[in-house]
């Protein structure tokens, strides 16, 4: 058996990992865990991973949890360009950087968005008071200025000239508040921009496939109410 | 100027930082940015990171914020012993994985923790309710039984057998829950 990805393209962490790996032409077995039916839950997805999230790489014995971990492990392993994970010090030192800042930022603030205008209400059937929301969004919009102010700045991609990994996984970030209705490109050329060039160089074809998912998540269906009930705590949690 | 890296040991991810610089005889400059006393907030201090945060990193004119990069930037600049952050595809892949998960597990139950328990009521003078503690302590508990369970298993350390970066950043987190 070679090389398997546990993904549900309904999740940022697993965009990322799925773009990455079309992209490079890593060879590899997709098994679908949809999250939304609370596959993840079942007993046979915790025997791949207890921690029972997605993405998960499975490489024979080999079992790896964590996005940026499995996105690392692939960028070595298949020896992919340089530009995705500079060897150049400085250049590196960007990626990580941006790599651990958004855990607790960008990700954050764009899950947040993504369940607080869409996936509570729709999905779960939680209504979500409209402070809440426009506290969230609120947020949002200081972590996008941290995007550009910080990160970002005056060049092309966020670790340099050349698209790295750091873009791919904003990227995949910012689409979930796209998904949930969410302008997040209006009023914000210099994002704007930057977005096209990373389409571009992740290919529009490969980038409209990884969002098919994301971008219909207003129209999911209701949750089956055991599965609500299973879910929800982790939501929660996940969201808090 | 050398490398200058800018702290306050009362944070978590400084305290890692500074231990590793430190044992491996790495040169610097330490420039403490007391916390308690608000300087993460100076001007001066936005010049070296604009997050306004510790520890940040500054190498001539290279600056650098977040623990986890500056750790593994020390370990390449520097060329510190393999074991660190190892070579070999599997050992590296779960030091990462470690790194990765703490951000949002580990770090944040242990920096709660140690607010709702002492900071709140004792520096600021701030009753934190019950249930909000011990809702807390509920999840740094299940964190801790997911460290043993899926990280530390029964290896040596988290890596495999022998130290890494992703134990000095697990054991720095850990100290937060003491007091």
């Amino acid at each position: 058996m070679g090389l398997e990805l546990y993904l549900d393209l309904l999740s940022q962490p697993c965009r990322a990992v799925y773009i990455f790996a079309k992209k490079n032409s890593i060879p590899f077995e997709l098994r679908t865990v949809d999250l939304r039916k609370g596959q993840h839950l079942s007993d046979a997805f915790a025997q791949i991973s207890p921690l029972q999230k997605v993405p998960v790489l499975k490489d024979g014995d080999f079992t790896l949890t964590e996005s940026v971990a499995i996105l690392l492990y692939l960028t070595r392993k298949y020896k992919v360009p340089d530009h995705w994970y500079p060897q150049d010090l400085q250049a590196r030192a960007r990626v990580d950087e941006y790599l651990a800042w958004q855990h607790t930022a960008l990700r954050r603030n764009c899950l947040r968005a993504l369940w607080h205008k869409v996936m509570l209400p729709v999905f779960l059937g939680e209504p979500v008071s409209p402070e809440m929301l426009a506290a969230t969004l609120a947020k949002l919009d200081v972590t996008l200025q941290v995007l550009e102010d910080k990160f970002l700045q005056d060049k092309a991609f966020l670790a340099g000239p050349h698209v790295s990994l750091a873009d791919l996984v904003a990227i995949t970030e910012l689409m979930h508040p796209v998904g949930a209705g969410c302008q997040v490109f209006k009023d914000r050329p210099k994002l704007a921009a930057w977005r096209q060039r990373v389409e571009a160089a992740v290919g529009e074809v490969l980038f409209q496939e990884a969002h098919e998912v994301i971008l219909k998540a207003k129209n999911s269906q209701p949750a089956d109410p055991i599965i609500k009930q299973k879910l929800m705590s982790r939501v929660l949690a996940m969201i808090q | 100027m050398g490398l200058e890296l800018y702290l306050d040991l009362l944070s978590q991810p400084c305290r890692a930082v500074y231990i590793f610089a430190k044992k491996n005889g790495i040169p610097f400059e330490l420039r403490t940015v007391d916390l308690l006393k608000g300087q993460h907030h100076s001007d001066d201090f936005a010049q070296v990171n604009p997050l306004k945060k510790v520890p940040a990193l500054k190498d001539g004119d290279f600056t650098l914020a977040e623990s986890v990069a500056i750790l593994l930037y020390l370990s390449r600049k520097y060329e510190t012993p393999d074991h660190w952050y190892p070579q070999d595809l599997q050992a590296r892949a779960r030091v990462d994985e470690y790194l990765a998960w703490q951000h949002t597990a580990l770090r944040t139950s242990c920096t709660r923790t140690l607010w709702q328990k002492m900071m709140f009521p004792v520096f600021l003078g701030q009753q934190v309710p019950p249930e909000t503690l011990a809702s807390t302590l509920a999840e740094l508990d299940r964190c801790l039984q997911l460290f043993e369970d899926k990280f530390l298993k029964d290896q040596d350390f988290l890596a495999g057998s022998h130290i890494s970066v992703a134990d000095l950043v697990a054991i720095t987190e850990l100290m937060h829950t003491l007091p």
